[in-house]
């Protein structure tokens, strides 16, 4: 697994719950060591026994954690250079979500060892979509979810999102883009804001 | 601006139609961010561009000659980022030319400098994949950058915390050192060997580095394999190692170790012949007893052994005390002379 998996949930911890929180977490994970390299490849079984861990610390599901995580990795002011990547994808809400197919292309050609699952949209009627998140990572589509409403917001879209699980894997969350300028939305130039 | 956009502005929004006398009468509207538009209609192209690549174009006739041919042009007016094109004959069979351009690797910096988006590039245009590669390698060198930066400091840290040599295992300075402030703390007896080898400049200089450091790596495990445990081995670098010998020894077991040393290093390296020059310092000898005094007293009683013809051993005799003997080249002990 990417270190860059491991080191987001890290980021999200420390930033959301502090750092002493963080450190119960590494404790309850017994890995010998406190902080994740975000360049570094590590075992996948590392994030597994670390999103374990988290449930124990924290007693809540993972699932909701990953979501959490999901928003975090698009609004945290710290990780600019996701979001900005994600506005990349289009020029509107709809552009984005038509856009997420080439996503895991995408984060390949960024990190070439980092492998996203493929993500399917199906426009299902006006302003409705199913996007269908692929078997391979678990917590994907709970991920997916959390960037989608985080990037809704970015865009100033009106958005109402559903997780369906699939039992054999393949969630779909349902799209329904009620408003597509609800908001103006925070501001996205091609060139590098300079900060 | 709000004309309607014909096939040419969506395709190639970086384009201009000229004249045949090389007049622009028509700029896309990409283009048209750049400078306003009456900087461009009605002028003739060479007074608003320089041409910089092919060089010498100072006619509309030598343009309309560059169908097809790489152009590298300049604003005329003001420092900006050149532009890539090319030019071709009017598609729509109007005489004059169409020259189509592009920011080239300049696209960074004009994306910023002109406020474009998505919508001022072609659809099939991947100017915006391409920023968005830059950003992304950008974001990773970064952080590729800051494991560097750690990891240099952790190898810094480790480097200055290490007691072993690496190129023979034993022990290095810092090891010696902490090794012989442990014995003065519980005030132990002891004695600090000083070997230097013999001829090893020419191993180097003959055999080369390679068979040097096999030498210097030989040499260590014959220390490291005449002394015990408890005693100490280590290598100041270059070609002089140190041995410290604990539960006060007597001269004995000094000069039985310093034969052995002797004469296993002279029987080392077939053609590349070595030899070893000995001095040592019983700690009972020398007051004060810091680490810096054994040291200095052992290398000074080293290069006694050199000039007395090397391959000896030689011991520190402190001031007011009869001469030791000493080891001669054979390894054999000769009582020395006087």
């Amino acid at each position: 697994m990417h270190g860059l998996t491991n080191k987001a949930i890290e980021v999200f911890v420390k930033q959301t719950y502090g750092t002493a929180k963080w450190q119960n977490v590494m404790e309850k994970a017994g890995f010998g060591f406190s902080e994740f390299e975000a360049m570094l490849p590590y075992e996948p079984e590392v994030t597994v026994r670390l999103l374990v861990a988290l449930r124990e610390v924290f007693h809540r599901p993972a699932r909701l954690m990953i979501e959490d995580l999901g928003t975090f990795l698009v609004t945290s002011p710290t990780l600019p250079a996701i979001r900005r990547l994600l506005r990349f994808g289009g020029v509107d809400y709809a552009d984005f979500l038509h856009s997420l197919e080439d996503l895991p292309e995408r984060v390949r050609l960024a990190a070439p060892d980092l492998v996203l699952p493929p993500l399917e949209l199906t426009e299902t009627g006006p302003n409705n979509y199913y996007l269908r998140c692929y078997a391979g990572l678990p917590g994907y589509a709970n991920l997916m979810l959390g960037v989608l409403r985080a990037m809704a917001d970015d865009y100033g879209a009106l958005a109402i999102l559903d997780l369906h699980k699939r039992p054999q894997g393949g969630d779909i969350i349902a799209i329904q883009v009620v408003e597509d300028e609800y908001t103006a939305g925070k501001s996205f130039t091609l060139g590098q804001a300079t900060a | 601006m709000n004309r309607t956009l014909s096939p040419l502005d969506v395709i190639c929004p970086m384009h201009m139609l000229l004249s045949p006398d090389g007049r622009i009468s028509h700029v896309g509207p990409t283009l048209r961010k750049l400078r306003h538009a009456s900087a461009f209609a009605g002028h003739d192209f060479l007074d608003v561009f320089d041409v910089t690549r092919p060089q010498g174009i100072t006619s509309a006739e030598d343009l309309m000659q560059l169908a097809g041919s790489t152009l590298r042009l300049r604003f005329r007016d003001g420092p900006q980022a050149s532009l890539k094109g090319v030019i071709v004959p009017r598609p729509d069979g109007v005489p004059g030319a169409l020259v189509n351009t592009s920011f080239g690797i300049c696209i960074v910096d004009a994306v910023q400098t002109h406020h474009l988006t998505n919508a001022d590039f072609a659809p099939t245009d991947l100017t915006v994949e391409m920023l968005y590669l830059v950003e992304a390698k950008s974001a990773v060198m970064a952080a590729s950058r800051r494991l560097n930066e750690r990891l240099q400091q952790a190898k810094l840290l480790a480097e200055e915390q290490a007691v072993t040599d690496v190129l023979t295992g034993v022990e290095n300075r810092r090891g010696l050192e902490q090794f012989l402030c442990r014995l003065l703390a519980r005030q132990a007896e002891f004695a600090v060997m000083h070997l230097d080898l013999d001829g090893f400049k020419q191993v180097n200089d003959t055999f080369g580095h390679d068979a040097g450091d096999d030498v210097l790596q030989q040499t260590a495990r014959i220390m490291v394999d005449e002394v015990r445990d408890r005693d100490l081995v280590a290598r100041l670098g270059g070609d002089e190692f140190i041995l410290v010998i604990d539960d006060a020894p007597s001269i004995a077991t000094i000069e039985r170790i310093g034969a052995r040393l002797i004469n296993r290093v002279a029987a080392l390296g077939g053609a590349a012949s070595v030899g070893c020059s000995i001095g040592a310092v019983l700690s009972r000898d020398l007051t004060p007893l810091t680490p810096q005094a054994l040291l200095k007293a052992a290398d000074e009683v080293l290069y006694a052994s050199k000039r007395a013809g090397r391959g000896r051993l030689t011991f520190y005799i402190p001031p007011g005390r009869e001469p030791q003997p000493v080891l001669d080249a054979e390894g054999g002990i000769a009582k020395p002379a006087g």
